[in-house]
């Protein structure tokens, strides 16, 4: 009897994670398209972007950074080093969390608020609603933090934080993009 | 996430007398919060018919109003209270709400959730020779999602100012202001958060869909060995995953405007002399956002459809499906056009015409994978040693709808004949037979011919047979009238048309288009008796009883949890294997071996056994 060939296959839960990560995209794919749409229409207020959002971005480029850091300290096993990088991104994104709801006073004191002309309503949408998914992304961490301390992850158990570093580096990356975007159509 | 694992052979070696009694499942894990693939379709498409019955309830009420405008609606007084009104006639606002409601509950809660719900999640696993899907808990949410929205969309209609009003594609500014009519209040609201539930549900089950059919196959099952069922199942998930968060964004925004006072589609807006303080915004950025997932949506409904209907066409044609590999392209090419499409529902919202002639491009486009699966179908039914069973003429009457209401697509999607024809009563003719009929069909195509492996019992034939004239008949009579109506003039969506001279003439056609509705929605009834009835005393099944290759039918009767007892059989062979010159029998399952069909093998799989060293003479050598 003829042997059938193997089939191709990924981790499930890896899998599954990138398809919601697709479904993010289309999101703020969207809401960015409809961004360009509504400003080649006219009527569109100009204001300058918050100072805040540069600090954040750099905020949120150093979490992806400890978040590496951790996941290649649990593919060495070592253990004190996970708890601290995991613990410095959490920290950072608090921080993350902080400078841009600081952003948000920036624009109020430039008199752009959340209800008025759509250019503003704009930006707190897309910066709201990626601080939503980060949050997501803290109660993840938060997850991978409490594996840690009962010496969950280690180099032969690495899903967990392999998907929360994959997960992080979506984030802060989906977060440059929207700076670089609202920067390059302002 | 953490409970993602994907489910082992833990259940296997229980034999066939004990799968209905598994010890460590209680009641509420077995039947409600069950995360067997097998159960959550039940609990999808039992859900989904309870949906269809209301949804076409609905559509029956709004018909007595168009076809008989004068008649005393006093008796509907105990269903529908206050929306009677006093002189014994729907309220008008109460008639927006009803085609508004029937539009979402058969789009959504019908053809999409009770449809892939269904199907994607009864055959996946079984098809592709799976224990399960990647995540059964994330399925169980999804269907549990499916189940709130329902129930947030149900009490809708026991409110003050009544269910949401604006058109299952609820445009603002209709939608966005609360105050602009009735429905706009909180019924909008409700609306707007069963949506959103919706929505999720979608995507848990659609992200397991595809993970499942990428990651789960068994051993052999490569992907031009997969069914169609499954491969439009997989498209269907793909089209899901990429618009349903678009229309997330669409409801969000809409959301804001309407309760937090943003701009996002209003402005300019006067209600009784005053301006709203709303500026800058447009509606039609929010129909540029809908019809992105709206187009697609359209293809979520007609996919699966088609699948179900090249499977068990080329099962009772006992003939290979002409054309796989064409039928596989067209999916993919649908798949894809169904993204570049939308703009075709907004040639007369004032977009630029050369933006409408580019859309007319595209659209017309989408029409040749369609005529490709039209023509295949064809080609396999053409000398086929048809069977007609209850599915194979669903089937058959689906792929009768796709093409008349496919060719009335074609008429509208030219920018100038839609400007006419934009909202009337012909665009209602075109999709009620090419979406609504056919996806329809293909639905109780999937039931009849499933039935068996659902519930190891057999349906009535002779119900069957009834039940299919009757509504295939039912169906051009309520919809073909439509097509005239609508080239007149008539609006859609409109309360009454008797004060208009020009539709004077129309008025015995649309009394007989409501009867023909009355006698078709009657006739689904004789269905609900057959498959209540026979869940609990039909014929017992036997294990393969349409002779069909695919996996599903290798396992127990009633296949318990984990679907097969033993190993996963393996797969050997594309699924159709029918009537294969040489071979004893008109098919070959797709778990036989190439080994132990000398006789039918061809050239080309005498060559790959040769590859692997295996020594077995072709019997059809030359004649091929
Ligand atoms: C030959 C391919 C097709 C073409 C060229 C086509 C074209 C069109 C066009 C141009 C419209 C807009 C009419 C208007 O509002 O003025 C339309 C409406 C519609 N089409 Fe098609 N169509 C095709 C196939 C389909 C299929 C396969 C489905 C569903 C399975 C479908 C479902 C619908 C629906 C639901 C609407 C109405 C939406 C609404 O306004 O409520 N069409 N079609
Ligand atoms: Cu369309």
């Amino acid at each position: 009897m003829e042997t059938p060939a193997q089939v191709l296959s990924m981790h499930p839960r890896k899998f599954l994670l990138w398809l919601f990560i697709v479904s993010i995209v289309m999101i703020f794919a969207s809401l960015t398209s409809a961004y360009v749409v509504k400003q080649s229409e006219g009527a569109w207020l100009i204001f300058d972007l918050p100072q805040a959002f540069i600090y954040s971005s750099i905020v949120v480029l150093l979490s992806s950074a400890t978040m590496q850091w951790a996941y290649w300290a649990a593919k060495k096993d070592n253990l004190s080093q996970i708890k601290i990088a995991v613990g410095v991104t959490l920290a950072l994104s608090l921080v993350f969390l902080i400078v841009q709801y600081l952003g948000w006073g920036q624009l109020v004191d430039q008199q752009v608020f959340f209800v008025g002309n759509p250019a503003g309503s704009f930006i707190y949408v897309l910066t709201g609603l990626h601080a939503f998914h980060l949050a997501a992304g803290i109660v993840f961490l938060i997850i991978v933090l409490i594996s840690t301390l009962r010496f969950k992850v280690h180099s032969k158990s690495m899903t967990q934080i392999e998907m929360c570093t994959t997960f992080w580096h979506f984030l802060s990356g989906l977060w440059i993009y929207l700076y670089l975007f609202l920067l390059l159509n302002n | 996430m953490s409970t993602t694992a994907v489910h082992t052979n833990e259940h296997i070696g229980h034999d066939d007398a004990h799968d209905h009694e598994h010890h460590e499942l209680n009641f509420v894990e077995k039947y409600i919060f069950s995360t067997d693939h097998k159960t959550i379709a039940k609990q999808f498409l039992i859900t989904g018919i309870i949906w269809a019955l209301i949804g076409g309830g609905l559509s029956i009420i709004f018909r007595l109003q168009l076809g008989f405008p004068d008649m005393n609606l006093e008796w509907l007084r105990p269903i529908l209270g206050k929306w009677i009104t006093s002189t014994g006639q729907i309220d008008s606002e109460f008639y927006l709400a009803l085609v508004t409601m029937h539009g979402t509950i058969m789009v959504f809660f019908v053809l999409t959730a009770g449809l892939s719900g269904t199907f994607s999640n009864f055959l996946i696993p079984l098809q592709i020779g799976a224990r399960d899907m990647a995540s059964g808990f994330l399925n169980m949410l999804s269907y549990w999602f499916f189940f709130v929205s329902g129930v947030v969309m149900f009490i809708s209609f026991f409110i003050e100012t009544g269910p949401a009003s604006a058109g299952w594609t609820v445009y603002p500014p209709l939608s966005a202001l609360p105050t602009a009519m009735q429905g706009s209040g909180l019924g909008m609201t409700l609306w707007l958060v069963a949506m959103v539930f919706f929505i999720v549900s979608s995507l848990l089950g659609g992200i397991n869909y595809v993970t499942t059919v990428i990651n789960l196959r068994t051993q052999g099952m490569s992907f031009f060995r997969l069914p169609l069922t499954i491969w439009a199942f997989f498209l269907t998930a793909v089209i899901g995953i990429l618009s349903f968060p678009v229309l997330f964004s669409a409801a969000l925004l809409l959301v804001f405007d309407r309760s937090f006072g943003t701009s996002f589609y209003l402005s300019d807006i006067y209600i009784g002399g005053e301006a709203l303080p709303n500026v800058g915004g447009s509606p039609i950025l929010y129909q540029h956002l809908f019809w992105f997932l709206g187009h697609p949506e359209v293809y979520i409904v007609i996919l699966p459809a088609l699948g179900i209907t090249s499977e068990v066409i080329a099962t009772n044609s006992r003939k290979p499906i002409f054309g796989y590999k064409a039928m596989i392209l067209s999916l993919l090419g649908i798949t894809i056009l169904s993204f570049v499409v939308w703009a075709h529902h907004m040639f007369v919202s004032g977009l630029s015409p050369f933006l409408g002639s580019i859309f007319m491009f595209l659209t017309l486009i989408i029409a040749v994978p369609s005529a490709v699966k039209a023509f295949n179908y064809l080609t396999t039914l053409w000398r086929g040693n048809i069977i007609f069973t209850p599915a194979m003429l669903f089937s058959i009457g689906l792929v009768s709808f796709f093409i008349s209401g496919g060719l009335t697509g074609i008429f509208l999607g030219n920018s100038a004949v839609d400007i006419n024809l934009h909202d009337t009563y012909f665009v209602v003719a075109h999709f009620h037979l090419v979406m609504g009929s056919a996806s329809f069909f293909g639905m109780m195509a999937g039931i009849y011919h499933w039935f068996p492996k659902m519930f190891g019992r057999m349906m009535n034939d002779k119900l069957g047979y009834i039940h299919f004239w009757l509504t295939f008949v039912g169906v051009y009579l309520v919809f073909f009238p439509l097509h005239y109506i609508g080239m007149a003039g008539f609006p859609r969506r409109y309360y009454s048309f008797t004060n208009f001279d020009a539709f004077q003439d129309f008025t015995d056609l649309n009394t007989f288009v409501s009867v023909a509705a009355i006698i078709t929605f009657s006739a689904q009834f004789i269905f609900l008796f057959n498959f209540f009835y026979n869940i609990f005393r039909g014929r017992k099944a036997p294990a393969n009883p349409w002779g069909s290759n695919t996996l599903e039918w290798t396992t127990p009767r009633v296949p318990g949890h984990g679907n097969w007892e033993g190993d996963i059989p393996k797969v050997y062979r594309w699924p159709y294997d029918y009537s294969k010159p040489g071979a004893p029998e008109d098919f070959i399952p797709q778990h036989i071996p190439l080994t132990e069909t000398p006789e039918s093998n061809l050239p080309h799989e005498v060559e790959q056994l040769k590859e692997e060293g295996i020594e077995v003479k072709a019997a059809n050598a030359g004649k091929s």
